[in-house]
């Protein structure tokens, strides 16, 4: 069958069956199981609405459980397992973990994703703090926030070709054809560079992918932000004499110390995935492996799932402080 | 009010200056790949894309026209023409018939031919060869010309990615690949999702604040996790790599985040309106969908451009999931890191190829950037 009919035919019968499961388990609930009529009325629309809320949430916990939940759960398993030949696993305790941190590899991976979880998330918030607060006051402000925020929708495949275009190399004797190359000879460079392959700078070119991607993400909820802020505060300050400066680090970041914190936040999860960038421009060659690269080697290139699997938990492991962080806060709203 | 608050007409210049920067530094990376994708391979690989916007100098070998279209007049055999292909207009500023002396004639000046003869080319490229012999030979003369060319784009690259016969070049059928995965994978996590939100939001029972906190939690559960325990598991149940997998892998993926945004909207809807709802003796089921779906729409509109950019733009996913060894099903994005693998070097196939993959996304950014916005606010800011 064709795809795209295969497609269509998906579309119908997932949203049909949907609609039909919520609509039949509903009539099924009221009607036969616990009618509202009879002797018993009170008794079992009472009941059939203890189990409504679940006939609602079994198809959504069930995705949940089965994509997001067990796959933790199976993973740590395979982390402390090794795959026999022939079929079956063998439990090796911590050997794939020790394995793993004997190898250079991953230690290069360990570093540089400290280096990316440092620089990205703090170059991103910075500099879309400092678009949002420049952007507020002035008339194009808005063609501005837009044009900054563009990247979010290109994917980091697409914006890995992009940049490396910037990046190009050509001979000495040739034009130069990348941005970075013709401005570095413009401004009295010799010799062009290969910038992705120069160890522990390249990283850093591979950051500045991720820097132009998030900065609009950053922008637009600390934009808001900003507008939140009271007026009367700023007010008082300016009355009070305070310069420019002093109103927007002494009087607007402090207000919006959170909604910092939360964009701070995202974007490094963000960070502990990414795979895409790295996978494209460098594939982890030149010293440029991050863990999330490192990870998909080992599964599906070395065929190692032990070891690959023990490398997931890593990310795991960095990403746990932040999912614990979230679950606290988004309890103390709730209450 | 704005002069008031703080600034100095000196400031807003730095300001303007400021914004224009960060906004020229923002939009050049993408721009370079536009302009090179209306490029042919030889200006790529020759001048950088800033300068072809500009007219370009170049040195140029042309040919005249054979000598099999002389024509004699008055005794002395003439070959007229223009060295330049019909519809380009150039300026010639100097040029020669020797390899060797490329700049020795400016134009209207007369040149001895090698094999005989005189030719005479003019600033437009017009030139007249005359000989006092017949010109003989099969081919026109070599002229060296160096002439200021006018910007030039072409469509033949976008020609080229999206109708080649020739697969590994095609972006057309990873086009439909793709569009194929996302709007199943759009669609069918929303409807779950919604159900899900609004029993978590307007429904009573216990443990419902564990569950909300479990959402949260899975939110930032990285997708690394669940490569392996799922392709194990789509290996077992039989739907292996396919479609049906990659619809599945997404729904699953995007669930939380749909099932967090759609709550936090929903809750936000005014009570007395369900209440009244419940009091006049409509069902839940009739509340949600003639009630809360419609009030929920901005919210629903704002996650499925969240999925929509995020499936189609996704690469991991689709690599695992969906993508097996016969590479008929392969996605742009993957398409276009094979081509970086195999034809780094060949920039107008490459920055062509990312700008069908990116096209689509950026249309839907643009025409609803609004429900985006709102979308990130309502995931983050709380």
């Amino acid at each position: 069958m064709h795809p795209a009919l295969q497609g269509l035919l998906t579309i119908a019968i997932g949203v049909s069956g949907c609609v039909g499961y919520f609509y039949l388990s509903n009539q099924f609930l009221d009607k036969v199981l616990f009618p509202a009529r009879g002797p018993n009325a009170g008794r079992n629309i009472n009941r059939a609405n203890m189990i409504r809320p679940w006939l609602f949430l079994f198809p959504a916990l069930a995705a949940l459980g089965l994509y997001l939940a067990y796959p933790v759960v199976e993973t740590l398993r395979l982390s402390l397992t090794d795959r026999v030949p022939g079929g079956g696993y063998e439990w090796v305790g911590l050997e794939n973990y020790i394995q793993m941190a004997n190898e250079p590899k991953f230690w290069e991976a360990m570093r540089n994703n400290m280096f990316w979880l440092i620089i990205v998330p703090a170059m991103s918030t910075a500099l879309g703090l400092l678009v949002a607060q420049l952007t507020d006051r002035i008339r194009w402000g808005n063609i501005a926030k837009s044009l900054i925020f563009m990247p979010m929708a290109i994917s980091f495949v697409g914006a890995s070709v992009i940049w490396k275009l910037v990046y190009d190399t050509r001979p000495a004797e040739q034009d130069q054809i990348g941005m970075l190359n013709a401005l570095y000879i413009f401004f009295g460079g010799t010799e062009p560079q290969t910038w992705l392959t120069i160890p522990f700078w390249n990283s850093f070119f591979l950051m500045v992918v991720l820097i132009w991607i998030q900065t609009g993400f950053a922008m637009v909820i600390l934009s808001a932000a900003l507008r939140g802020i009271p007026e009367e505060t700023i007010e008082a300050a300016i009355l009070d004499g305070a310069n420019p400066f002093q109103i927007f680090f002494r009087i607007k970041v402090p207000q919006i110390k959170t909604t910092i914190l939360v964009v701070w936040t995202t974007i490094t999860i963000t960070v502990l995935k990414v795979f895409d960038i790295v996978f494209a421009m460098t594939n982890g060659q030149w010293e440029t492996q991050v863990l999330a690269n490192y990870m998909y080697d080992k599964l599906f290139r070395a065929n190692d799932w032990g070891v690959g699997s023990a490398s997931a938990m890593v990310i795991m492991l960095l990403v746990t402080p932040i999912l614990i962080w979230n679950v606290r806060n988004a309890r103390k709203e709730m209450e | 009010m704005s002069d008031i608050a703080g600034t100095k007409p000196a400031l807003r210049w730095v300001v303007h200056a400021s914004v224009t920067f960060l906004v020229v530094l923002w939009v050049v990376p993408t721009l370079g790949l536009l302009i090179s994708s209306f490029r042919t391979a030889d200006q790529i690989a020759t001048s950088g894309w800033w300068k072809s916007l500009f007219p370009s100098e170049q040195n140029l070998t042309l040919r005249s026209a054979a000598p099999d279209t002389q024509v004699l007049e008055n005794g002395v055999y003439v070959i007229e023409g223009n060295l330049f292909d019909a519809g380009t207009t150039a300026t010639i500023s100097q040029w020669g018939v020797s390899s060797r002396a490329v700049d020795a004639f400016v134009t209207g000046d007369t040149a001895e031919l090698r094999r005989g003869g005189t030719i005479t080319v003019d600033a437009q490229g017009n030139y007249r060869m005359e000989n006092s012999e017949e010109f003989t030979g099969s081919r026109g003369a070599r002229v060296f010309v160096t002439a200021e060319l006018p910007p030039e784009f072409t469509l033949a690259n976008y020609h080229k990615v999206l109708l080649a016969e020739d697969s590994s070049d095609s972006m057309g059928r990873a086009f439909f690949n793709t569009l194929t995965v996302t709007i199943p994978a759009t669609i069918i996590p929303i409807l779950v999702a919604a159900f899900a939100a609004y029993a978590l939001a307007w429904m009573d029972f216990p443990g419902r604040a564990l569950l909300i906190a479990a959402v949260v939690g899975l939110l930032v559960v990285p997708l690394q996790l669940a490569l392996i325990p799922l392709l194990k598991f789509h290996l077992n149940i039989g739907i292996g790599k396919g479609y049906l997998g990659v619809w599945m892998a997404h729904t699953g993926f995007g669930m939380p985040l749909a099932i967090y945004l759609l709550r936090n909207y929903m809750a936000g809807l005014p009570r007395d309106l369900i209440e009244n709802a419940r009091v006049d003796g409509a069902t839940e089921f009739q509340i949600f969908t003639k009630l809360i779906l419609p009030l929920s729409f901005p919210a629903l509109a704002s996650f499925a451009i969240f999925q929509f950019l995020w499936t189609w733009n996704d690469l991991l996913v689709a690599k695992v999931f969906l993508i097996d060894a016969s590479g008929q099903t392969t996605v742009m994005t993957n398409q276009i890191v094979e081509l970086l693998g195999t034809r780094g070097g060949n920039w107008e196939i490459l920055a062509t190829a990312a700008f069908v993959s990116i096209a689509v996304p950026l249309i839907v950014f643009f025409a609803m950037q609004k429900y985006l916005v709102r979308g990130l606010l309502a995931g983050s800011v709380k």
